[in-house]
């Protein structure tokens, strides 16, 4: 493994590990407050334990989001040392304020947390809400950063420092799309997710007044979500159609510059022989979708030099996942949706139920995946046609052993969230008398 | 003063911040460990219900040191992380299992399991603190060595020395004094005079500690040693340090803790902003100084207004949690 290779895994690994809890911080929060809110307007006991149990469960999983978010901070120094550099001054402020919203969240949760008895009962559902808006906030604040990378504007590479205008480089071309379609995601994962988890229990026991209400409450945030993800990822497409088009032509394993472009859905990109092979093409497919014409022309990898292309074949099958899990996402969502009217009652139908349990893990999936395809999409930069990812990497040697240890921490890691979790859930309490807790 | 003394300005309040509060919160991971007599379940039990609420916050002000270095003086973070590579990456890992073993504990349920944890927790609350402290002595001591861009000259070995493992020993010494002192509020009874005992203890060790970290300063970080010594303001801030520190020992040998509460926090803020002051105008002893490192002044100008509009949300925020769990009746229940 060479040292920019190791950085590479090394960095892309501790993101990956992290968006995990990160989309978690973000709609957990969430979850949490609406099943307290309907506490204490109706006060139905199960609903307080939902959210007693849920906010024990986004307790476990925020300490791990706060302390892996800490190792990026410094991995951005350590393993990117020229890229920071250059980039520090530049997309600082979202970072900076980002910092503001890590500190409202860790000291709203833990008045949220510890607080159950010690304050008021609006305060507490007030720092409940708080929780959650900065969980938003700070995913607002950090993908910001990322639309930059994608597209840096706010200074002039070739010119000094005088040029540089942080508020400018704050808000890049595009950075709207991208911001949408990264929160909607954290909603859309986890919310199906947990709807999953309860969608299970509710199989075997689907009169579980528990499990009924974790489950109503996550599925309408996850379904609502993942309905509206397809939309917001058609506005990111056509968004880097315009303005990162060897990503879209890499995206869609699109080679060859041409008028009514097709769709390719599956296929194999082939960089050598420049074709995405065993692809079913939908003719026009990638011209209406990209420019909404038909006739609009789409311009192929063949359109830029070989050494600016990303791997097609990784950002395409990525791609793939995306949207393929995105796609079925939302087709669930639209059958609770369906459900939902015509019986105005919980789908908990044993078919949908098993489709939500087997849909629960796709959103983190497809959420990963995304992450990929504009990752892996944006090389061989940094930042997009500016600095490379080479150029980027810190002059330190031997990175594969912090590579291999960090990944093992991880793994640890995951494992010991995984069983603690389970037990949190595995003691769901039995359903009482009136329905409720006994 | 200039934007880029002000931005170095707020790195040192929130380090100062970091210390004092989330300081004592490693030095409670140190209690943990060294839990002893009839009481250890006790101990342990009061520095969990200490932590709990507020050690996330707390580790925010590290974050805030890293984004604002990032921001205003990419040059020193790129030095930094360039040349204490390894003490960086073995606190991070300090840092990771620590946060991740105290909550992994407190939701565990089950004893031998628990145990497991706190030892974790409580093993690496001495290690970071230790490491946190060897990458101050040797930022100060003047061994790391970076070209114009903060690009390593000096070996990744460079940071090993007497006078930063000296600074480590005394930042595990001071944060163990701190949570001690500040235990001595939340404890009642014979937990409090536990804790009024190991107050007094860490208090000579964080005096020895200093002593000797001085006396290899001399030698090992020239620089350190004449801000301390020579300087206008020196002299001041020696005698506020003392003030302070005799203020939180009184404090302790009268019973009076919420004043050793303050003079101890106050002492551990006037030791960091000493350390601070006396490497002025370095950033990175000795090739990295404020302004060969510094951000273009428009960044700058707008950082320093996002951390005053940010200051306004997180002071009031601040000023609550603690209010709800440090006020009147500080110990409280587990979370439910
Ligand atoms: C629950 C997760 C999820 C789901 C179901 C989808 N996406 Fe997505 N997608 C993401 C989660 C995500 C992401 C992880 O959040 C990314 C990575 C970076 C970003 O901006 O969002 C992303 C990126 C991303 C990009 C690249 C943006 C860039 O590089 O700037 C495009 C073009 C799409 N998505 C398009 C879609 C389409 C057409 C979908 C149709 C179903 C879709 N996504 C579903
Ligand atoms: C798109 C990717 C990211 C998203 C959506 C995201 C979002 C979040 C959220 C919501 C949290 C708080 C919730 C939790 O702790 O579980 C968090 C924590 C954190 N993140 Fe990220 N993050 C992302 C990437 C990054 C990056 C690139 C950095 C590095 C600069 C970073 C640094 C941190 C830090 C330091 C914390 C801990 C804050 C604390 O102590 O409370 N994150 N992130
Ligand atoms: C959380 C989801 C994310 C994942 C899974 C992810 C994954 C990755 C991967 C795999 C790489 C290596 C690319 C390669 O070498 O092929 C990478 C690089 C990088 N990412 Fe991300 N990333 C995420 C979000 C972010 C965000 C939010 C930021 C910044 C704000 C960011 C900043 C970087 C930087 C600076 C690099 C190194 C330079 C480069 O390789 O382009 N990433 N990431």
């Amino acid at each position: 493994m060479t040292d920019l290779a190791a950085a590479r895994w090394l960095f892309g690994t501790s993101l990956a590990f992290h968006i995990v809890f990160a989309a978690v911080g973000v709609a957990m929060p969430l979850l949490m407050v609406m099943a307290e809110w309907r506490w204490r307007r109706t006060g139905s006991a199960v609903h307080l334990e939902l959210a007693r149990r849920w906010a024990r469960g986004t307790a476990i999983l925020f300490a791990v989001g706060a302390v892996s978010g800490t190792v990026i901070s410094f991995e951005l120094g350590l393993l990117w040392p020229r890229f920071m550099a250059l980039a520090g001054p530049i997309i600082g402020m979202p970072f900076s304020l980002e910092g503001f919203a890590f500190f409202a969240e860790a000291i709203f949760l833990g008045i949220y947390l510890y607080g159950w008895e010690r304050v008021s009962p609006r305060l507490h559902l007030a720092s409940g809400a708080l929780v959650a808006a900065s969980g938003a906030l700070s995913a607002f604040f950090v993908t910001l950063a990322n639309a930059w990378m994608n597209h840096p504007a706010g200074f002039d590479p070739a010119g000094g420092p005088e040029t540089v205008r942080p508020l400018v480089a704050m808000f890049p071309p595009g950075w709207s799309h991208q911001v949408i379609h990264v929160l909607i995601s954290c909603y859309a994962a986890t919310g199906l997710a947990v709807a999953g988890i309860h969608a299970w229990f509710l199989r075997r026991e689907p009169g579980h007044p528990f499990h009924r209400a974790a489950f109503g409450i996550a599925l309408a945030v996850g379904g609502a979500a993942a309905l509206l993800q397809p939309l917001s990822g058609d506005l990111s497409a056509r968004q880097i159609a315009v303005h990162q088009p060897v990503k879209l032509a890499a995206l869609e394993g699109h080679f060859e510059t041409m008028r009514r472009a097709p769709l390719r859905i599956g296929g194999w990109p082939d960089a050598e022989a420049r074709v995405t092979r065993w692809a079913l093409e939908i003719p026009a497919g990638l011209s209406l979708l990209a420019f909404h014409d038909p006739d609009a022309e789409v311009r192929g990898l063949d359109a830029f030099p070989r050494d600016r292309w990303p791997d097609p074949l990784r950002v395409h099958l990525a791609f793939q996942v995306m949207v393929g899990l995105g796609s079925a996402m939302a087709a669930l969502s639209l059958a609770a949706l369906l459900l939902w009217w015509r019986t105005r009652a919980l789908p908990i139908h044993r078919l949908f139920l098993g489709a939500a349990v087997a849909a629960g893990p796709s959103g983190f999936l497809a959420l990963e995946a995304g992450w990929l395809v504009t990752e892996w999409g944006r090389q061989p930069f940094a930042v997009w046609g500016v600095m490379r990812t080479s150029e980027a990497v810190t002059p330190l040697a031997h990175l594969s052993v912090p590579f291999w240890t960090f990944a093992a921490l991880y793994v640890f890691l995951a494992a010991m969230v995984a069983v603690l979790l389970w037990r949190q859930i595995l003691h769901a309490p039995p359903p009482g008398p009136d329905g409720g807790p006994p | 003063m200039t934007p880029a003394d002000l931005l170095g300005g707020a790195i040192l309040v929130a380090l100062v911040c970091y210390a004092v509060f989330a300081g004592a919160d490693f030095g409670g991971g140190i209690w943990d460990l060294l839990a002893s007599g009839r009481r250890k379940r006790e101990q342990r039990a009061l520095v969990e219900h200490a932590i709990g609420p507020i050690w996330e916050a707390n580790h925010v002000w590290l974050i805030l040191v890293i984004v604002v270095l990032f921001t205003g003086f990419p040059t020193a973070f790129a030095a930094v992380s360039t040349t204490l590579f390894v003490p960086l990456t073995l606190l991070l890992i300090g840092i990771v299992l620590r946060g991740a073993a105290f909550t992994f504990r407190a939701y565990s349920g089950r004893d031998p399991v628990q145990s497991r944890w706190g030892l974790v927790f409580s093993g690496s609350s001495v290690v970071a603190p230790l490491l946190l402290g060897a990458i101050v002595g040797a930022i100060a001591s003047g061994r790391l060595r970076v070209s114009a861009d903060g690009m390593p000259l000096s070996p990744p070995g460079a940071w090993l020395g007497a006078f930063p493992a000296a600074v480590g020993i005394f930042a595990c010494a001071l944060f163990a004094f701190l949570a001690a002192v500040y235990l001595t509020v939340e404890a009642q009874g014979e937990l409090q005079e536990d804790f009024r005992r190991r107050a007094l203890l860490a208090g000579v060790a964080v005096f020895l500690a200093a002593m000797a970290a001085a006396v290899v300063s001399w030698r090992e970080a020239p620089l350190v040693f004449a801000g301390l010594t020579a300087r206008g303001w020196s002299l001041p801030l020696h005698l506020g340090t003392a003030a302070a520190g005799g203020a939180s020992f009184a404090g302790l040998l009268t019973r009076r803790y919420r004043l050793a509460r303050l003079a101890a926090a106050a002492q551990a803020g006037l030791i960091v902003l000493g350390w601070g002051a006396s490497q002025y105008p370095y950033l990175v002893v000795p090739d990295v100084t404020i302004s060969s490192a510094s951000a273009p002044r428009q960044t700058q100008v707008l950082l320093l207004a996002a951390l005053g509009v940010g200051a306004l949300t997180l002071l009031p925020s601040l000023w609550l949690l603690f209010r709800v769990f440090k006020g009147r009746r500080p110990a409280g229940p587990a979370p439910g």
